[in-house]
């Protein structure tokens, strides 16, 4: 491929990829995303392009795998373009009739049509579904359009105009500005605003500097910088240039995390190709500046995340922190000056680049700028990644566009910010959703995890989750974090037991206290919150677990009993089958099962299997 | 001598930065980080044994012990936690009779846990060699584990 060295090129190339598309080829596009990969999208992918060719049009038809649309609950999601059809649900049985009748014929397959559960309507096209319609996707639209390891789909759209601009026009000075003014906050979890960053890293002394992206997703619960990796590098290593230029530095990492090895995958190849055509290496654009790239996997840590961890790991050492009285944009990797940004936040660089400060400070709140993707999950009826302005009510998130509890249950509580944030309840779901608001709440934005919960998510046990989640992750290194989580988690432990104190709930909020001021590092300084929110909003049924030794929503095994309801159960038979123990035994047709409390494990198979709702937990 | 091993450290120049690197691609190449393997890279560059050791034990993603042929990871990440992977994780462990870290006896399958993989929405995942399954529930893990036995 010839390199690309000026503006005039970059232009020329632009306008040659168009050129090749006018025709308007039909094409299928079929997301490949984790979350349709677990629905059997590979399969869908493999018999397409076996149809395409026993129906010989391979000429005449375009495929594309893409990244993550977002809509993860109704895949494998295919969309037919130029007419812009979304299917979901699409099965390996639906192809040839998606081939015949949509992509030759134009006409469209009703029942692949998303179908609107409340309202029983059907819609055509993506940006009219109530799911898509309340987003604003200034970073995820693109993922339907993109295949990642193409990147003439990324410059098709405009793509790298914002670093030619910045390489050619632009003193490293005003490209701080320019993000300062922005109001871009860092979307990794603390919302550091990221000008200030590279303004501090831009005057540190020492050379060389590095800049990183930190693509170690550890939250549970999140994967949007999953989603942006693996379906449009591009846009993430154009921040990542974009981001060494105003900074100074010409040795790059993009650091991804073990479990996502597609985004390892597709961000070593979007490298190659902006090597190829001269975005990275010597002379970028013929500006003199001069750029490098290295991918870095991780180990499996969620303390990598931290970044005096992350740049631990980087020089190939345990990645334990270290206090940062020396903040890592002076002395970070190497005891260099390091800039590390999320994933998210270097996609937004490019979009603050082309249209302006004014117009990214425009959308969100006072304190925070821009869009933000969360990952609502857990008990909600869309789950997906949805990519909203700041500021928007969390009712709007979690029922507007989520659609509301799933199996017409209560709505709990949502978690967001992962192990270092909280659970808020319902009386604040009409709290708008930004960085300041959140930590006002007690949690915080974190990463961007929204997990909702319903009645029968039981909050103390979500505090011992988040605790056993920290005990198994802290480095060890300091005492507060190594110690404290796991007296924390003894204690609630009891509480689950049915052996819990009435004094416990003091013990918890006075270790607290001290693993707040006292731990090294955000792991250990946070890792209280998920216990104190719950503490705070759901006191009720901490109290209910130590005094009268129950679990409200049915969750902590020794203090629930599974029953048959008699009158639902028709003896059928599945759950005598599944039960692991013998417990359940069969006293003919039509005649409820009976179920040993002595036998029985609390396993919770038989409710699994039930399809006519005869188990019931108390 | 492993050459297997020689060859990995070579591709990365013996570069100690990459030791993370380094041992991942050996433990890919080997299926886990037998001793001897450890005691090839810390000698051949020049780390000392026990720093080679402190990084194969502190990250997850590394193996001391033999995995079996196929092997098992549950996602025990907030989403998969609150929609039941606990109950996913005691069945695979009732059914193989192996607890969570372990392998086996037949060498067949090794059951791994990781805080996240990121398939979020269709929790409780679980992933074996690869293959992601989605909303995944105790019932159903006898009809996926017999496909691979």
């Amino acid at each position: 491929m010839r390199k690309i060295k000026s503006l005039q090129d970059l232009e020329a190339f632009r306008n040659s990829i168009a050129e090749k598309r006018k025709l308007n080829k039909p094409c299928i596009a079929i997301c490949s995303g984790a979350g349709c990969s677990a629905l059997g999208c590979r399969e869908v992918i493999a018999a397409t392009i076996k149809e395409i060719e026993t129906q010989k049009l391979r000429e005449k038809v375009d495929i594309k795998t893409t990244g993550c649309p977002g809509f993860c609950e109704q895949g494998p999601l295919v969309v037919v373009y130029p007419q812009n059809i979304l299917y979901t649900h699409v099965k390996v049985e639906d192809v040839a009739e998606i081939i015949s009748k949509t992509v030759i014929n134009g006409e469209v397959v009703d029942r692949l049509l998303y179908t609107d559960p409340t309202t029983g309507r059907k819609f055509v096209h993506e940006s009219e579904i109530p799911f898509y319609k309340k987003q604003k996707r200034l970073l995820l639209g693109n993922n339907s359009n993109i295949d990642p390891n193409n990147i003439e789909d990324y410059i098709a759209l405009g793509g790298y105009s914002a670093l030619a601009e910045v390489l050619l026009d632009r003193s490293p000075e005003q490209v701080i500005e320019e993000v300062k003014r922005s109001g871009l906050r860092g979307r990794g979890g603390g919302g550091f605003p990221a000008g200030r960053k590279w303004e501090s890293c831009h005057n540190a002394p020492g050379e060389p500097k590095y800049v990183i992206a930190n693509c170690d997703e550890g939250d549970p619960g999140a994967f949007m910088d999953r989603a942006l990796t693996e379906g449009n590098p591009h846009s993430v290593l154009e921040g990542l240039i974009i981001a060494a230029y105003a900074i100074g530095s010409h040795e790059g990492y993009i650091y991804v995390r073990n479990e996502y090895p597609v985004a390892v995958e597709n961000a070593t190849i979007a490298i190659k190709q902006a090597e190829e055509l001269g975005f990275l290496g010597k002379n970028i654009l013929g500006s003199g500046f001069d750029f490098t790239v290295r991918i870095n996997r991780g180990g499996g840590a969620f303390v990598c995340g931290e970044s005096s961890a992350l740049m631990a790991s980087l020089e190939g050492k345990v990645g334990e922190p270290r206090a940062k009285y020396i903040h890592t944009v002076e002395k970070g990797l190497w005891d260099k000056p390091s800039n590390l940004n999320n994933v998210e936040t270097l996609a937004n660089v490019p979009l603050i680049i082309n249209n302006g400060a004014d117009w990214f400070n425009a959308i969100g709140t006072e304190g925070s700028k821009g869009t933000k993707i969360f990952s609502l999950v857990g008990k909600v009826n869309n789950t997906g990644l949805v990519e909203v302005p700041m500021g928007m009510t969390l009712r709007e998130v979690i029922c507007d566009i989520g659609g509301g509890i799933k199996d017409g249950k209560r709505f709990r509580g949502v978690q967001t910010g992962g192990p270092s944030g909280g659970v808020i309840p319902e009386s604040m779901l009409d709290m708008p959703v930004d960085f300041d608001e959140l930590t006002k709440a007690g949690s915080m934005m974190g990463s961007g995890g929204m997990i909702v919960m319903d009645e029968d998510t039981c909050m103390v046990d979500t505090a011992k989750y988040f605790l056993t989640f920290l005990e198994e992750e802290s480095c060890g290194k300091c005492v507060p974090c190594r110690e404290g989580i796991k007296r924390m988690r003894q204690i609630l432990d009891d509480i689950t037991e049915g052996k819990g104190e009435e004094r416990d709930i003091e013990l918890l909020e006075r270790i607290a206290a001290t693993l707040k001021d006292t731990a090294l590092c955000g792991l250990g300084t946070t890792a209280a919150n998920p216990v104190l929110s719950t503490l705070r909003y759901f006191r009720d049924e901490y109290e209910a677990h130590i005094k009268e030794k129950k679990c409200p929503a049915g969750v902590c095994k020794a203090l629930i009993q599974y029953y048959i309801i008699d009158e639902n159960c028709v003896g059928c038979r599945l759950c005598e089958k599944a039960c692991p123990v013998e417990a359940i035994t069969f006293m003919g047709k039509k005649k409820p099962v009976v179920l040993d409390q002595s036998k029985c494990i609390k396993c919770g198979i038989c409710k699994d299997v039930c399809n006519l709702e005869a188990v019931g937990v108390k | 001598m492993d050459e297997k091993v020689a060859a990995v450290i070579d591709k990365y120049n013996a570069d100690k930065g990459q030791l993370i690197s380094i041992l991942q691609d050996v433990q890919s190449e080997l299926y886990y980080l037998p001793k001897e393997a450890l005691i090839q890279v810390s000698d051949t560059m020049g780390i000392p044994l026990s720093q080679v050791y402190s990084v194969a034990t502190f990250f997850k993603a590394f193996s001391l012990t033999p995995r079996g042929k196929h092997l098992i990871n549950l996602c025990l990440g907030t989403a998969c936690h609150v929609r039941g992977a606990s109950k996913v994780l005691e069945q695979i462990e009732r059914s193989l009779k192996i607890s969570r870290g372990e392998t086996t006896a037949d060498y067949k399958f090794t059951l791994e846990t990781v805080n996240c993989m990121g398939c979020c929405a269709l929790g409780p995942v679980v992933n074996i060699d690869g293959e992601y399954f989605g909303q995944m529930s105790a019932g159903k893990v006898d009809s996926i584990l017999n496909k691979y036995s």
